[in-house]
């Protein structure tokens, strides 16, 4: 039924990223970008994670060995955007929403999320292995004067529901009036990049259409050295990471023994 | 009862579900859920939030802007992002010459202190006593009159070498404003706040005979040995430093640069090495010299650059037939790997290894400033690196180190002075820079507290703060907080309410930098001359000023000779003049870049008095330093001890610095602080870390408070232990423990500052302590 929304002539896109970690300086411009753009609220003390909210979160991960052995990483982590394979319900969360208030879009792989429709259940929050989901345990507020900086591009979300990383999709409606505008059908890669992607002092992330082999990513994702997290659990995620260590990979695919000897990259 | 959205889905849900009975059996409920949703969405009203009530932003044109950044030193492009007259989002500029695009997370978090409350609103005046945070509103003639008038009465009384200005830069129209009215009014008093520079710029006039500041060519080179720079963690240029580390990481595995890091920390900069040498802290010179010593005794040094353009390599003697010493003989007999394994902790193995690597390599780079930069540190430290890239003959060339001036800008009229400025101008520094003791150094940042504190607690009557936040950021918190108690007259120009403003007697508010026109020289650390403007991209949102502006109505009101020595209308008359025939592509592009900009050849670069690059510094002598002993001369290790009693203190606590975390002026906004690991802050008490052999030793686990003392002051902290960091050392963040700005910022952490004291360079009197002796209790 949802793929019906979608005309079998207009163009369609697999955005996603590939983000090089070996390169991620581990900064948070991203998460800063992110909250900058998309309206996320903060609050006097946000020193719990489990309360605050981060769409895009850089992970610190550690080979778990002693000094001076011991070496960090960092997983920048935005929504997986997974695909699941072959039907829209393995989305994690797609699947297990009760509201119609998340859904998988067949025009640009992106995993929506509707505020208006979500009532605060949750279930997709347990459902989604990435931990991208966060939930607004409080309305949100600004101090005095502060709500000026506010982007007219993007709702700001009330206490009760959850919310996410919708890729910036506000740009890619901006990119592709601007491109109906001008009788174009299709974006250039440049067209549609998100704030974090932009942002990123490394040029650590690059966005673009993964099925597209004129866009960067395409030949990135290709890599030897790339993964995707959890990549056994089938949810066809749309992020890629390259890191050239090996117990980074090893990290990301928890891989367990032998477990994952079999995984291929698409 | 209303019947609001929520309720209304509540009852459907519960209703379904009785009637349902087997509630979970039936996809039935779960059907009517789905559609009453999607139904129900357009029934009740869009939110009502409190924050905005009820408004959605508004709407309006979009424009984009171009600027600065001014929020640290690195001074990267921006494109502001306008809807209507709103600023909305602070992007990097593409194209732009130090950042092309990219931003780092303080400078995406710009609008917060824009927009914020810790914003001062107009000038304010204490009331009440000092540090109490009451201030009334005054109008900007009072406040000025009240400047002109203290002033005034400090001049006619020939005290006028008690008015000192704390600035965060010397260079620049503003900056170069605010030391011209010293000049003209009669005081030596202009102090820079700390950093790196300090330490560099001496060791580049001292080895180099040149003025300026050092430029890093990042880019080109290949093989990079930081002496606990914190390269991605705010040193330097930040941006310009993590894209120059992506360089480093793109192309084939096997033609990629190399990076070593030495640090007794696995900071961030540590873990992206290819190498990390965990060194016992505060021997980093050793192992530069026992690094020097592999490359001597192996011949892999540049014997070109070495046999041509340099003096003291070899020993020699003067005309008298005396005979020095040479770097290369000081160098052989005392720094053999083992000797220097023994005091650094690293393996002379590994020493043999790394010079070798790092001598053949094709375009090595030794960098040297510890963390951000943000402390002065040992000069020797910083000459022994600085003769590593001289070994390689990495001086002035691609890939290499050099001295690099600033974009020339038109020269002001010879400021003239009356005989209150010339008699008052010629009165000894309060903080000794440039007196006999301390003849090179130009500004002691972290002395001019210690000084006022050790009996002349009068040499500052009235202190003007400008782009700094000293009360801050100085060490030794409670000697400076001392200090500031008895000047009786602080005058603090910030946008924001820092520590400096919050104990400050009256509060001049400059423009925010998205509201005003101002020249911004050279990022730290670049290798060509750049000079950005920035300029209003918004209207001041507040009742403030132009520092330039209120500077010059002060001077103006003094009349005499300190109303002549500026003769411009106001500050916009003074900068267009300034940049002259620059101007008008300052106008149009924002930014000036002297692309073709290279370091002069080895014969014509060095300036000192032997004309080459000087192992041995002959130019002490002429300075007049005191040096005492022949090896003095010479870039050897001078260990500087940590203050405190071994006994006592047990541990070491070295400073640690966070690219998440502001520790400037500038107070990091709440973006920022939401960036920052449970493993950094909790709630309001941070952590410090601590490697797990030691936390033992003390019965310490993870999460546990603990009391952490040193011999300047105690804090309670929380412990998070952390293989990263040696056994035995203990690492503090810096930039938290503000008692300003507001609750988003304030009571949050401790002030590493509160914690670690001054430990004098006996060269250059700035300060060289890397770390203080600590002990950890738990409470």
């Amino acid at each position: 039924m949802k793929e019906a929304h979608h005309k079998a002539d207009e163009k369609t896109y697999k955005f996603g990223m590939v983000i090089d970690l070996d390169k991620c300086t581990g900064c948070g411009a991203c998460m800063v970008a992110c909250m900058a753009e998309n309206n996320l609220p903060f609050r006097k003390d946000n020193s719990d994670r489990l309360r605050s909210n981060l769409w895009m979160r850089v992970y610190k991960i550690s080979n778990g060995r002693s000094f001076p052995d011991l070496d960090i990483s960092f997983i920048p982590r935005p929504c997986q955007h997974c695909e699941g394979h072959g039907h829209h319900a393995a989305t994690p969360c797609v699947s297990v929403c009760p509201a119609t208030a998340t859904d998988y879009s067949h025009e640009t792989g992106i995993v929506s999320q509707v505020y208006t429709r979500c009532f605060g259940c949750r279930y997709c929050m347990a459902a989604c292995p990435y931990h991208v989901r966060v939930f607004n345990w409080w309305d949100p507020t600004w101090p005095k004067g502060m709500s000026k900086y506010l982007n007219p591009d993007v709702s700001v979300r009330m206490r009760g529901v959850v919310e996410k990383c919708s890729f910036c999709y506000h740009r890619y409606q901006r990119a592709k009036n601007k491109a109906y505008a001008e009788e174009r059908r299709e974006l250039h890669e440049d067209e549609y990049q998100t704030a974090c992607t932009q942002a990123c002092p490394a040029g650590a992330i690059t966005f673009g259409d993964l099925k597209n082999p004129e866009h960067k990513v395409y030949k990135l994702k290709k890599s030897p050295y790339a993964f995707r997290l959890l990549e056994k659990l089938g949810t066809n995620p749309k992020i890629y990471y390259v890191s050239t260590r090996d117990w980074v990979r090893k990290a990301g695919d928890v891989y367990l023994g032998k477990e994952g000897k079999d995984v291929t990259h698409a | 009862m209303k019947l609001d959205r929520r309720t209304f889905i509540e009852l459907i849900v519960g209703f379904s579900a009785g009637a349902g009975g087997g509630f979970m059996a039936t996809p039935v409920n779960w059907k009517l859920m789905d559609d009453m949703t999607i139904w129900s969405q357009e029934l009740w009203p869009r939110y009502q939030l409190g924050g905005l009530k009820g408004s959605l932003p508004q709407q309006g044109k979009v424009t984009h802007a171009d600027s600065v950044c001014n929020l640290c030193p690195g001074g990267c492009g921006i494109t502001v992002r306008k809807v209507g007259d709103r600023a909305t989002k602070i992007e990097g500029r593409e194209g732009y010459p130090v950042n092309d695009g990219g931003i780092c997370p303080l400078g995406a978090a710009g609008l917060q202190l824009l927009y914020g409350p810790w914003r001062i609103p107009s000038p304010l005046k204490r009331i009440g006593k000092r540090g109490s945070g009451n201030f009334e509103k005054i109008s900007w003639d009072e406040a000025i009159n009240e400047v002109v008038q203290k002033l005034g009465n400090l001049r006619q009384k020939g005290q006028s070498h008690t008015v000192a200005c704390i600035l965060g830069s010397d260079e620049g129209t503003v900056p170069r404003l605010f030391d011209r009215f010293l000049t003209a009014y009669g005081s030596p008093n202009f102090i820079r706040t700390a950093s790196a520079e300090d330490t560099y710029e001496l060791a580049l006039g001292l080895m180099q005979g040149t003025t300026g500041s050092v430029g890093y060519d990042l880019e080109r080179a290949n093989f990079i040995l930081s002496f606990g720079s914190g390269l991605i963690e705010g040193w330097g240029s930040p941006v310009r430093v993590i894209q120059a580390h992506s360089t480093w990481r793109s192309g084939d595995l096997k033609d990629r640069a190399t990076v070593v890091q030495i640090e007794p920390r696995l900071s961030n900069t540590a873990a992206k090495a290819d190498n990390w040498h965990p060194i016992n802290p505060g021997t980093e010179a050793a192992l530069a010299l026992g690094l020097a010593h592999v490359i001597i005794k192996e011949s892999l040094y540049n014997a070109d650059f070495i046999g041509k353009h340099t003096f003291g390599f070899e020993d020699w003697s003067d005309s008298s037939g005396k005979t020095y010493m040479g770097f290369k003989r000081l160098v052989r007999t005392e720094y053999t790997p083992e000797a220097v394994a023994k005091i650094t902790g690293l393996p002379a193995k590994k020493i043999l290894t790394l010079a070798r690597a790092f001598a053949k390599a094709k375009r090595p780079l030794a960098v040297w400033g510890r963390g951000k930069g943000t402390v002065s540190g040992s000069l020797y430290e910083c000459m022994t690196v600085h003769a590593l890239n001289a070994l390689t003959g990495n001086i002035n060339k691609p890939g290499g180190v050099s001295a690099r001036p600033q974009v020339a800008t038109r020269s002001w009229p010879e400021v003239e002075r009356d005989a209150t400025a010339l008699s008052g101008s010629r009165r000894p520094r309060i903080d000794g820079a440039g007196s006999n003791r301390y003849p090179l150094t130009r500004y002691l940042p972290d002395r001019w507290s210690q000084v006022m504190n050790g009996g002349k607690a009068g040499a500052i009557q009235a202190l003007l703060v400008h782009g700094a936040d000293p009360y801050f950021t100085t060490l030794d918190s409670a000697a400076v907080a001392k200090a500031f108690d008895a000047i009786p007259f602080v005058v603090s120009f910030s946008t924001c309410l820092d520590e400096t403003a919050y104990h400050a007697d009256l509060i001049l508010p400059n423009h925010h930098y998205l509201e005003r026109w101002e020249d911004l020289p050279t990022p730290v650390g670049l290798q060509k001359p750049i000079l950005g403007m920035l300029r209003p991209v918004v209207s001041p949102q507040f009742d403030t000023r132009h520092a330039g502006d209120v500077l010059m109505t002060i001077a103006k009101s003094m009349g005499g000779s300190v109303a002549s020595a500026f003769p411009w209308d106001d500050y916009e008359t003074l900068l267009k003049e300034t940049m002259g025939d620059k101007w008008g592509s300052l106008e149009a592009a924002g930014y000036i870049v002297n692309e073709g900009y290279k370091p002069s050849a080895w014969s014509k670069a060095f300036g000192t008095p032997s004309g080459k690059f000087e192992f041995y510094i002959t130019a002490f002598d002429q300075a007049g330093v005191k040096i005492g002993k022949d090896v003095g001369y010479l870039p050897h290790y001078e260990p500087v001890q940590p203050e405190g009693n071994p006994a006592t203190y047990p541990l070491i606590l070295i400073p640690t610095e966070l690219m998440r975390l502001a520790d400037g002026a500038v107070g990091n906004p709440p973006f920022c602080t939401k960036t920052l690991e449970e493993t950094e802050l909790k709630k309001n008490d941070l952590f410090v870390e601590v490697n797990p052999k030691t936390a033992a030793d003390y019965g310490l686990s993870e999460g546990h408070h603990a009391m952490l003392e040193t011999a300047k002051g105690k804090a309670k902290v929380l412990v998070h232990l952390f293989e990263g960091i040696m056994p035995g050392v203990i690492g503090i963040p810096k930039g938290l423990g503000h008692a300003a700005y507001d609750d988003y910022l304030a009571g949050k952490g401790v002030n590493a500052n509160s914690l670690i004291g001054v430990v004098e360079d006996p060269v250059t009197g700035l300060s060289a302590a890397w770390g203080v002796r600590a002990k950890l209790t738990r409470v």
